[in-house]
């Protein structure tokens, strides 16, 4: 009788690591899938979108956003600095690497909106642009 | 040496290329040879050369490019006051010892023009990687005044500041140098990039050019003449003119008339189509210029 209590407390306790292990193991793969499929996440109640930055290209390129619904953009650049311009909303910084770039957007009209980078970066910076999409 | 080409010699020159491109081209060089013998100032400006890009699908004559437009202007039986290199003299690269190369070759190919009263300023291919470092050991300072006959030039540099910026020191003093001319003189500003917000979304402004322009807009009689988007371009902000002139080896869309701003290939059934050079000559008693393209002709 000793010996079955003992023996199920040691296949408890087994279990136990074995769905602490999983759990784990699930959470991180979440995780991973979220950032990979959808760049943006919540903080708080406002959107952030992160956005990397590098000679010439800006990732994501492509951004969908909703008619008057706040976002935060934040920039990290992984070379040098380079520069977001979007015109038709109004909005650019500079981009500095090692430097926190945010910039909060709160867009008024539905429409395709072009961003490029204003801060010459080499042979490649007239490619260097992007889309933000403002849908209804 | 000296001989030039009046209308009829240059017809010959352009030999087969279409009757009608030849008898429009004539013309304009004619007319432009007219304009040059008398008294007035006149002046030539190329743009864009970008020594150093060898891209043959947009342009397969990169390398002759710039010496054809060369041997034209030193053609000409009428030479002009000045030829002025609104910048992007060469084609950027990471690496400093091959920028001072192109600068090298550039020079020497520009110094073939039999003219040599001839101006540089930096376009930010020249100068937006080192600010203007290499540019001023080839060709000088980046800013600067000249004047020539009754006209007064002024060069403003904003390319070599990377942020499309002219910046503040460079404001007071394009302000100081104003200062010193009449309401009424006859003013001419270079510049590389449009001083005004032509099209920022493909960085075609100047961040801080509204400020130049402020500076500007007290002289009844200021033109700006500028490069950068490789394509004739005229455009008034109040009483100032903007005149863009064509690249020199390959041609980019009109602003924001196509999702990106990539070269224009070239088009083998019109051979250098959109690039080429200009002449400018001021009105007579009125403000302005009379402005003449002039394509670059195969031999």
């Amino acid at each position: 009788m000793t010996n079955i209590k003992y023996l199920l407390r040691i296949m408890v306790v087994i279990s136990a690591v074995v769905l602490a292990f999983a759990w784990v193991h699930i959470a991180r793969l979440a995780a991973e899938t979220q950032t990979v499929q959808n760049p943006v996440a919540n903080q708080g109640h406002e959107q952030v979108i992160k956005i990397t930055v590098k000679r010439f290209d800006y990732t994501p390129n492509k951004i969908r956003l909703k008619k008057g619904v706040a976002v935060t953009l934040v920039f990290t650049s992984l070379d040098r600095t380079h520069g977001f311009n979007c015109p038709g909303l109004g909005v650019r910084t500079d981009i500095v690497p090692g430097k926190s770039n945010t910039l909060r957007i709160v867009p008024q009209k539905a429409g395709r909106y072009e961003f490029s980078c204003d801060v010459f970066c080499g042979d490649g910076h007239e490619d260097m642009s992007g889309e933000i999409i403002v849908e209804d | 040496m000296d001989k030039g080409i009046d209308r009829r010699d240059f017809l010959k020159l352009i030999g087969i290329g279409g009757a009608l491109i030849v008898m429009d081209t004539g013309r304009l060089a004619g007319a432009a040879d007219n304009k040059m013998a008398q008294d007035t100032l006149s002046f030539i400006q190329l743009s864009d050369t970008h020594w150093g890009f060898n891209d043959p699908k947009i342009n397969p004559d990169f390398a002759g490019t710039l010496r054809k437009a060369i041997a034209q202007i030193n053609s000409m039986k009428s030479q002009p006051d000045f030829i002025i290199f609104s910048g992007d003299v060469t084609h950027t690269t990471d690496d400093p010892k091959e920028r001072r190369r192109r600068m090298g070759e550039a020079r020497e190919i520009i110094g073939g023009l039999r003219l040599k009263n001839v101006k540089m300023m930096p376009g930010e291919h020249d100068a937006g990687l080192d600010n203007g470092e290499a540019f001023q050991e080839y060709f000088g300072t980046t800013h600067y005044t000249f004047q020539q006959k009754d006209v007064n030039f002024i060069v403003v540099d904003n390319a070599s500041d990377s942020t499309s910026s002219i910046g503040d020191t460079q404001l007071q003093w394009l302000s100081a140098e104003m200062e010193k001319l009449d309401k009424d003189s006859r003013i001419v500003v270079f510049t590389h990039r449009p001083l005004f917000e032509l099209y920022p979304q493909w960085d075609w402004w100047t961040r801080d050019g509204a400020k130049a322009i402020d500076i500007l807009m007290p002289y009844k009689n200021v033109v700006v003449f500028y490069g950068h988007i490789h394509q004739e371009h005229h455009h008034m902000t109040g009483h100032i003119a903007h005149h863009a002139a064509r690249g020199m080896l390959f041609p980019l869309p009109a602003p924001g008339s196509v999702p990106k701003r990539v070269q224009i290939p070239w088009d083998n059934d019109q051979p250098y189509k959109g690039v080429g050079y200009r002449s400018a000559v001021p009105k007579k008693d009125a403000y302005g210029y009379d402005l003449t393209e002039f394509p670059i002709i195969k031999v």
